[in-house]
């Protein structure tokens, strides 16, 4: 009897996890111990080129950015499909190749349209 | 000692020894070999002072970050800042996991968890890595890195279209998604760039060729995106967004992201070792049942084609220009994406033409498994 393969995959992550909070938690005790503390209103300033900062950077972006994820989304799933048609590709009848055909031409044309209406466009 | 316990201790060596004495090592030389590379292309010395010509550079750079001022700015979220360069590092290293790094040593098969849908494990895993990104740049609360992290999520998302799709080829060909298939196939076969190699006179597998270099191009450009390189390295351009989504970074912390990146490259170049140029494999030398310096060779040519692609990535880096960002979404959409859709029912075609069809590898034997490789991948342990 062989242990499941994806348990040495949770112990692989787990030592995965080793390597960057071992550096970290140095760095960390570095600090806490030897390092003299000197906070202040410039060390804790917004990085912004030597420009005071104006608000929260936390804020609204542009949609186009959405636009791509949404797009994305649709064409992810059409991968995931596409994968295990490929796999069995090679004893599968001439209707199913049709079908995946039909398939993919039905989202090409989404994203046809998409790219119609200037959703792939970024500078418009 | 009894089967489970011997695998269950060899699994955890192989474990230890990838990350600690094979990953840890080079991704530290990643670092200075591209400070040297780039020093000889642009005609400079690079670094030269640490040890002889410089090679004890790595671990005057790991004291450097370690004794750097750990600060947290205050503006920030403090547990989302904390957690990005971790999940920036770990989804970076794990892909490793699934990838067949060497043939067989001491019978021992080289590779950490052969699992049957290996190619689906390395791409949902690698798609985690922009989480780190886009997290860094929102928990800095500032806009520099707020830019970078969105933008790299746009571009992370719109290549892995491509790098998804351009594999796809592959596995009409052979018709199983585990790794170690994959390498296996194309020791018989001949190596995915070059498919008549292991049938010369056959006029469909010299016509195969073309839409596989495709598919190796669509690959390897869209690991580049990937990975943020030049010249797709818009998330961090220095010129116009400072240091990108770690500007606000500084100590450890920003050596997390830096070494990231080229963990990265590291496990990006593996995949593209193992999907189409033969894995472990070089012609004329046999696998490790011959012998155990077999076995280590095998691993050996498996990490020299790895540093053979990183110094490509360098050369690269070094040589090209960046692109603009409306370029680079259009590069992504409308030119890959379809060329590599329509590759698809190239190779789909191809292969409906092929009288008789090409063999299939161990479907047969996928129902039942849990991956630990027997049959072709030498003498099972267990």
């Amino acid at each position: 009897m062989t242990p499941n393969p994806y348990l040495f995959i949770i112990v692989f992550v787990g030592v995965a996890l080793v390597f960057p909070v071992i550096p970290l938690g140095l760095a960390w005790l570095w600090r806490r111990f030897f390092q003299p503390s000197k906070p202040g209103m410039e060390k804790n300033a917004t990085y912004e080129c030597g420009v005071e900062s104006l608000g929260d950077a936390q804020i609204q972006f542009r949609s186009q950015y959405y636009l791509y994820a949404i797009i994305f989304l649709i064409f992810d799933v059409e991968a995931i499909f596409l994968v295990p048609f490929a796999v069995a590709f090679t004893g599968l009848p001439v209707g199913a190749f049709i079908a995946i055909l039909i398939f993919l031409l039905l989202l090409l044309e989404g994203l046809i349209w998409a790219w119609g209406k200037g959703c792939l466009n970024w500078a418009k | 000692m009894n089967p489970t316990t011997f695998f269950i201790f060899t699994t955890l060596l192989k474990i230890v020894g990838i990350v600690f004495v094979v990953i840890l090592p080079m991704v530290s030389y990643a670092v200075y070999a591209e400070r040297k590379v780039s020093a000889l292309i642009q005609d400079r010395l690079g670094p030269n002072r640490v040890g002889p010509a410089g090679l004890f550079q790595p671990i005057a750079d790991a004291m450097k970050f370690l004794l750097k001022e750990d600060f947290t700015p205050a503006h920030v979220n403090k547990f989302y800042y904390w957690l990005a360069p971790c999940l920036a590092m770990v989804p970076a290293i794990t892909t490793i996991a699934v990838v067949p790094f060497g043939s067989t040593l001491f019978g021992v098969p080289m590779v950490i968890a052969d699992i049957n849908v290996g190619v689906l494990f390395v791409f949902a895993i690698a798609s985690l890595g922009v989480y780190g990104i886009v997290i860094g740049g929102w928990a800095s609360n500032s806009k520099y890195p707020f830019l970078g992290g969105v933008r790299s999520t746009s571009q992370m998302i719109s290549y892995e279209l491509s790098l998804g799709l351009a594999v796809i080829p592959i596995f009409l060909l052979i018709g199983n998604l585990r790794l170690t298939e994959v390498v296996q196939y194309q020791i018989d076969h001949g190596w995915m760039i070059v498919p008549f190699a292991g049938d010369w006179r056959n006029p469909l597998a010299w016509l195969l060729a073309i839409p596989m270099w495709i598919s190796f191009a669509v690959f390897a450009i869209a690991v580049f995106a990937e990975t943020n390189r030049l010249p797709f390295d818009l998330p961090e351009a220095e010129t116009e967004l400072v240091g990108g989504y770690h500007t606000e970074y500084s100590s450890m912390k920003f050596a997390l992201f830096f070494l990231g990146e080229y963990a990265a490259m590291i496990t990006g170049s593996a995949i593209i070792v193992t999907l189409f140029l033969g894995g472990w494999h070089f012609p004329g030398i046999p696998d490790g049942s011959h012998g155990w310096i077999f076995g280590l060779i095998n691993i050996f040519v498996f990490f020299a084609k790895i540093v053979v692609l990183l110094f490509i990535f360098i050369w690269v880096r070094f040589t090209l220009p960046r692109f603009r960002y409306d370029q680079l979404m259009r590069l992504g959409w409308v030119f890959f994406f379809e060329i590599a859709l329509v590759n698809i029912f190239c190779v789909a075609a191809i292969l409906a033409f092929h009288a008789p069809p090409f063999p299939k590898h161990g479907l047969q034997a996928d129902e039942s498994d849990h991956g630990i490789p027997g049959g072709k991948m030498g003498p099972a342990v267990a």
